[in-house]
């Protein structure tokens, strides 16, 4: 690298533009691969930012906490996405109304069965502290299971991957669960996948079925509420 | 557009005070997203807010990748504990499917059936 060259880089890795950048570009390369291969599940277009995006940093040598300089503008908008959820639950409010209690018992059901059966299978195979705390809101929505996390004292970006996985597996093997159980009902079978996979779900959901899709979505909002309040309340009673 | 953004904003603020004062288990966005949903039932959804909020959700697993990319700090974790995780993951996201599915079908039978 000649000297005017290093000046520059030298330049460029203070500045947050870079990761921004980065960030954006691995995710768009992740779109464009998902989008192209049809969108399986399995090209998750966050999953190959990710792997990007991890690649280039450990090329270049560069620290998780350089690295968040920049991307942390992108992660600031988590928190006013998670309020913006209350958008596509009041225009489903026609439908809550309508099958209100079912609708309730089977979420806070889904919420109570995601968190107990991920920590009880974590324990018994003799997981750390750390990871049973993190793997308890892996179906809620990144941005509220961060935060649920965070409050119980687990690690919120390694809740951040583990949410992103269990997306992907709740998409791609929810439908055959569904099937296999008999439940052949779009609105509960939407409702399934939102609640245990949320948006990357209810993304699938929308795809195959417009009742299926809107139910999940409604599952993803209305599961984030429910873990955010009863998790921490059974925390306290097990911890 | 700059209106409704200050609004999400002051919702997310409004819920991250509450939350902290009262020490609330909550996170303070999601109090946000009750305010703000109780401001559309009270109020209705203006268009503007629709076009800021579907703006965000659009583009929602973008904002996923900074905290993603935080594997790297976690490598060691998830090389000592892959067994535990994974079958944690499998087992505990089929379940989840399956008896939501269940429970909701059971329910919820004849209500959304025909439509």
């Amino acid at each position: 690298m000649s000297e005017g060259m290093r000046d520059i880089w030298v330049y460029l890795a203070r500045e947050p533009l870079v990761h921004l950048t980065l960030t954006l570009m691995a995710f768009q390369v992740g779109s464009w691969i998902y989008r192209r291969g049809a969108m399986n599940p399995l090209l998750n277009p966050v999953l190959i930012a990710v792997v990007l995006v991890v690649s280039g940093l450990l090329l270049t040598g560069t620290s998780y906490d350089a690295y968040f300089e920049g991307a942390q503008f992108v992660h600031f908008l988590l928190g006013p996405a998670t309020v913006a959820l209350a958008i596509p639950l009041y225009r489903q409010v026609a439908r809550v109304r309508r099958s209100a209690l079912a609708l309730g018992v089977s979420i806070v059901t889904g919420s109570l069965a995601a968190s107990a059966s991920a920590v009880g299978v974590a324990w018994a195979l003799g997981a750390s502290r750390d990871t049973l705390i993190s793997v308890a809101p892996k179906s809620v929505t990144a941005p509220v299971a961060m935060g649920i996390a965070e409050s119980l004292g687990g690690l919120p970006s390694l809740t951040a991957v583990l949410v992103i996985l269990t997306g992907i597996l709740g998409a791609m093997l929810g439908p055959w669960v569904l099937t296999l159980a008999g439940v052949r009902d779009w609105a509960a079978r939407g409702l399934a996948i939102g609640t245990a996979s949320h948006g990357i779900g209810t993304a699938r959901a929308l795809q195959v079925n417009e009742v299926a899709g809107a139910f999940a979505g409604l599952a993803m909002g209305l599961n984030a509420l429910a873990t955010a309040l009863l998790l921490p309340l059974l925390a306290r009673l097990v911890l | 557009m700059v209106f409704y953004l200050t609004l999400i904003l002051t919702c997310q603020l409004a819920g991250e005070v509450i939350v902290k004062a009262a020490g609330m288990p909550l996170p303070g966005p999601v109090l946000g997203m009750v305010i703000l949903f109780t401001g559309l039932m009270l109020r209705g959804l203006p268009e503007g807010l629709a076009r800021v909020g579907d703006a965000l959700l659009g583009n929602l697993s973008l904002l996923f990748v900074p905290a993603g990319v935080g594997v790297m700090l976690h490598a060691g974790l998830l090389g000592r504990d892959w067994l535990p995780i994974g079958a944690a993951l499998v087992v505990s996201t089929l379940l989840t499917v399956a008896v939501t599915g269940l429970v909701m079908a059971r329910l919820n039978r004849g209500r959304e059936d025909g439509q």
